[in-house]
């Protein structure tokens, strides 16, 4: 098991290999298509992209008295060329379900930026990892809104490596 | 004639929407339990755990299984002798609504497929209506996530490719569909009718209990070779490898044209929610 603390580092980057169990604690960044599609030629960044890990995910409303709903990933295949961009902008991490386009993994590698997976459908575990939760940018998107969550030792898995590591590939 | 309320039916969808959000059946989970405990791969055996770990704190009422809590589908079978004020559907999407406004329910329904604009509702509904004997409503209710849905499909076969068609169909779906699906999955298959009769037959295999046996031999035979051969595919949980592909695979039929063989594959992510209510 591998602590990892956001901002992360190249050499963090580096060491991280697919298959490796990780867990992140710190702040990260929600973003799914709607954000990708709209953070690609912003103009008023409201957040520092540099060194960060943005989550795909589409949380459910908070209850009263909680920060959070149920919070799991989304399949990351959707913002495969949405990411480009974001990386060019200081990405270095994103977290998502599923496999995605050899292009995808091509611009990570040349980036230097890593895929994690977490599990699917795992909505009420991963948000009881979620310390706070608010919205920073595009509050129209509701659900698909900008969010800076700040995480502990939130669960996940290398799915691409820098190295060309690939947690899908395994026959 | 049997009068059941509009209001009636509204209040049962409503909680059966926000329960079904909130846990898995029992022999669902008995099955992840088992597929844990006989999983080699410490990667599988992880995700299991993690999946059987959210599901306890999903039971407690207050984090939904997972935050996509899916796209309501509907299976109404209204008997002959029941009288409804007012339109079934609007009371069942009225309840819908409710679950999903007052549940803390995540909406994902947009109005249309280019403006997408959310409805805010997570209604309409999807609706499917049969009158049937009898003085009761019953209903299959499933909230169904996009991640599998997106990974289903139709094939219109040849009938001369037969079995090891549809076998290749199936396999092929689920390995293109890999870890998106969020597997372990339950596949529904759907054999014969037509383009849109195959798809509904797979829809409403989901709702079989899977402990279930197919009372054609042939086809219950066929559900445990697929079984078989899709946890032999090496795709596992979250597509990570391992042997738990599938934990179940259900196969409904109905008559077709001669020169048709449709075959639709609808799989079902391990967030399986499906639930039956009678009035
Ligand atoms: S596929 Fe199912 S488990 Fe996975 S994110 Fe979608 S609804 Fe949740």
């Amino acid at each position: 098991m591998i602590r990892l603390k956001t901002p992360l580092s190249k050499n963090d980057v580096k060491t991280l290999k697919a298959g490796d169990q990780v867990l992140i604690s710190g702040r990260i960044y929600t973003a799914r298509d709607q954000a990708h599609a709209r953070l690609k030629d912003e103009k008023n960044l409201a957040i520092n992209l540099e060194g960060s890990v943005i989550y795909y995910v589409g949380p459910t409303p908070e209850k009263p008295g909680y920060i959070i709903g149920s919070s799991g990933p989304t399949s990351s295949y959707r913002m495969d060329e949405l990411a480009v961009p974001l990386m060019e902008k200081g990405v270095v991490a994103m977290i998502g379900k599923g496999e995605r386009s050899d292009a995808f993994i091509e611009a990570m590698q040349k980036h230097r930026a890593v895929y994690f997976m977490a599990t699917g459908g795992a909505g009420a575990l991963l948000a009881s990892k979620i310390k706070s939760s608010r919205v920073v940018m595009y509050d129209d998107l509701d659900a698909e809104a900008v969010r800076e969550l700040e995480v502990e030792d939130f669960p996940c898995y290398v799915a691409y490596d820098i190295h060309g590591g690939n947690l899908f590939k395994h026959d | 004639m049997r009068k059941i309320l509009k209001a009636t039916i509204s209040k049962k969808v409503e909680e059966a929407l926000i329960t079904m959000n909130h846990t898995l059946k029992d022999n669902f989970v008995a099955r992840l339990k088992k597929a844990q405990a006989e999983e080699n791969s410490a990667l599988a055996k992880s995700i299991i755990n993690d999946v059987l770990h959210n599901q306890d704190i999903a039971k407690e009422g207050v984090f939904p299984l997972c935050q996509d809590t899916g796209m309501v589908v509907v299976f109404a079978d209204v008997g002959y002798e029941v009288m409804i004020e007012g339109n079934l559907e609007d009371a069942i999407n009225e309840g819908a609504a409710n679950a999903y406004v007052r549940g803390f329910l995540r909406k994902s329904v947009v109005a249309h497929p280019f403006k997408r604009e959310n409805t805010k509702t997570n209604t309409p509904i999807i609706y499917h209506e049969r009158r049937v004997e009898g003085n009761k409503i019953h209903l299959k209710i499933a909230a169904k996530g996009a991640g599998s849905e997106n990974m289903s499909r139709v094939f219109m076969l040849k009938p001369t490719e037969g079995e090891a068609g549809v076998i290749d169909a199936v396999i092929k779906t689920v390995r293109e569909a890999g870890g998106r699906a969020c597997p372990p999955i339950t596949v529904g298959v759907g054999l014969g009718g037509n383009l849109e009769k195959s798809a509904l037959l797979a829809k409403e295999a989901l709702f079989r209990d899977l402990d279930d046996t197919h009372d054609d031999p042939t086809i219950a035979t066929l559900e445990k070779t697929l079984y078989e051969k899709l946890n032999e595919t090496g795709v596992g949980p979250m597509g990570v490898g391992g042997k738990t592909t599938c934990l179940a695979v259900k196969i409904n039929t109905f008559p077709m044209h001669i020169a048709s063989l449709p075959v639709a594959v609808n799989i079902q992510c391990h967030a399986s929610r499906h639930t039956e209510v009678t009035l």
